[in-house]
């Protein structure tokens, strides 16, 4: 490790390791707003979940570094554009997390429904206040697999010229420089493994009435 | 598209079907090893429970690691001792069968974990042996999650023999790499297509297989298993 061309390129990483975050974290979000609709809908119309399984099976299919070239053509941006990223990651979020989602519905106790209803929750307010929450601890075991996935695939964009912290992968490629790459590894562990503590700490924030025992 | 249909991308030594052929060649040897190496040690750690918790450790560790910096940490460390095409090929392979082989161990050792114990029992009360019982009774009652493993490593392998073009690995990659490098973006776009084809054929396939080789009086409990997120260890196909 070459520590003083670490200090002297140490603004141009912070700023890749901003970018990588950001790259990342979007479509965490993103997807789970958008799987949160869907996932409810495959479980009330049953007949919509295989098709909806099916279709983000597909997608989830695709290979990052295709997707990020495909993307360009749907949307009309650039090839350089991040917005291409940011939607490829979306669309690998939501398909894995529609499945989780409506599974994670699904196991919510037939009687603990009932016992909303009996009280008086409206079909909407039972969702939001019973069944969305009861499930979160299943959907959290999803959005972590999805977060610590989405690190790494953000830096396959480097390949393309997007700058994040693949793109320190590629220049120690260039330049034959060790230094840069074990950063970048270093660096993409570090952010994956915080991505993944944040979504544990947020599910036991969620669910206070769970045993305090490490969810995994 | 029109890219696609050149004839002339059709033929030669930087073809279609020669990067096809070598994107295929490269996928299923780092399958191969990887299967080799992951299919005896799930089922031996499934069987005996010895060394549960690296299993655990292992995926997650290796999901979180970069494939993009570890193919590149590994050609630089890796290409100075071999001068010939050995050099990138060598790397290129470990990280494949690298990344194949926590999906397929972990489905291994689940699916022999969530064999019915009472299948296990009458098998040894109607006096099958050990060894019957891992052939007969085990092995196909956990074949659907081992395959499920097969697949989603094998989309992990296509996926990243991808990316691997860039450490100028052979195979379908090229394109992609190569039209960056030229400006060329209908290239570009051949390449991507092409490769999410591949991808969407081999995931298709080993759907296929596995519903022909799975016995048809384990569909219904296949289904409960894989749909629980908790037992169907998620790995993600794509890198």
């Amino acid at each position: 490790m070459n520590f003083e061309w670490l200090g002297r390129q140490f603004d141009n990483i912070v700023v890749l390791l901003g970018w990588h975050v950001f790259l990342s974290v979007t479509p965490l979000i993103l997807g789970l707003l958008i799987a949160l609709p869907l996932g409810w809908w495959a479980r009330r119309q049953r007949s919509v979940y295989p098709f909806l399984v099916g279709v983000a099976g597909l997608l989830y299919t695709v290979p990052s570094l295709a997707l990020f070239v495909l993307l360009p053509l749907v949307l009309g941006s650039k090839i350089l554009d991040p917005v291409n990223i940011i939607a490829a990651l979306t669309i690998y979020t939501v398909a894995l997390l529609v499945r989780v989602v409506a599974d994670a519905l699904d196991s919510v106790p037939e009687d603990t429904v009932q016992a909303a209803k009996a009280m008086g929750y409206r079909a909407y307010q039972s969702f939001l206040k019973v069944e969305l929450p009861v499930s979160v601890p299943v959907i959290s075991a999803g959005l972590r697999v999805a977060a610590v996935s989405n690190v790494s695939l953000v830096s396959v964009a480097a390949l393309l010229g997007i700058p994040q912290l693949g793109s320190l992968f590629t220049q120690g490629f260039q330049l034959r420089f060790f230094t840069p790459i074990i950063a970048g590894i270093i660096l993409c562990v570090i952010l994956a493994m915080v991505l993944d503590g944040l979504v544990i700490l947020l599910n036991r924030w969620l669910t206070p009435w769970t045993p305090k025992v490490v969810a995994s | 598209m029109n890219y696609l249909f050149d004839p002339a991308h059709w033929t030669g030594a930087d073809g279609i079907p020669t990067l096809l052929g070598e994107h295929l060649l490269y996928s299923m040897i780092a399958l191969g090893i990887a299967a080799i190496l992951a299919i005896p040690l799930g089922i031996y750690i499934g069987v005996t429970g010895k060394g549960v918790f690296m299993i655990a450790g292992l995926a997650n560790a290796l999901r979180a690691l970069p494939s993009v910096g570890l193919l590149i940490l590994l050609v630089l460390l890796i290409s100075p001792a071999f001068p010939s095409k050995m050099g990138y090929i060598l790397p290129s392979l470990i990280v494949l069968v690298l990344l194949a082989v926590p999906p397929i161990l972990t489905n291994t050792y689940a699916g022999v974990r969530a064999v019915d114990a009472a299948a296990v029992d009458a098998a040894r009360g109607m006096g099958f042996r050990t060894m019957k019982i891992l052939t007969d009774v085990q092995l196909p009652c956990s074949l659907p999650l081992m395959l499920s493993g097969v697949r989603s490593a094998l989309l992990q392998i296509i996926s990243t023999a991808t990316i691997a073009a860039y450490i100028s690995l052979g195979g379908l990659g090229r394109l992609l790499i190569d039209g960056k490098a030229q400006n060329d973006f209908s290239q570009m776009v051949a390449g991507a297509v092409l490769v999410a084809l591949l991808a969407l054929f081999f995931d298709q396939l080993l759907a296929f297989i596995t519903r022909r080789v799975v016995s048809p009086g384990l569909t219904r409990r296949t289904l409960k298993t894989v749909t629980s997120p908790s037992d169907a260890p998620l790995i993600p196909a794509a890198a």
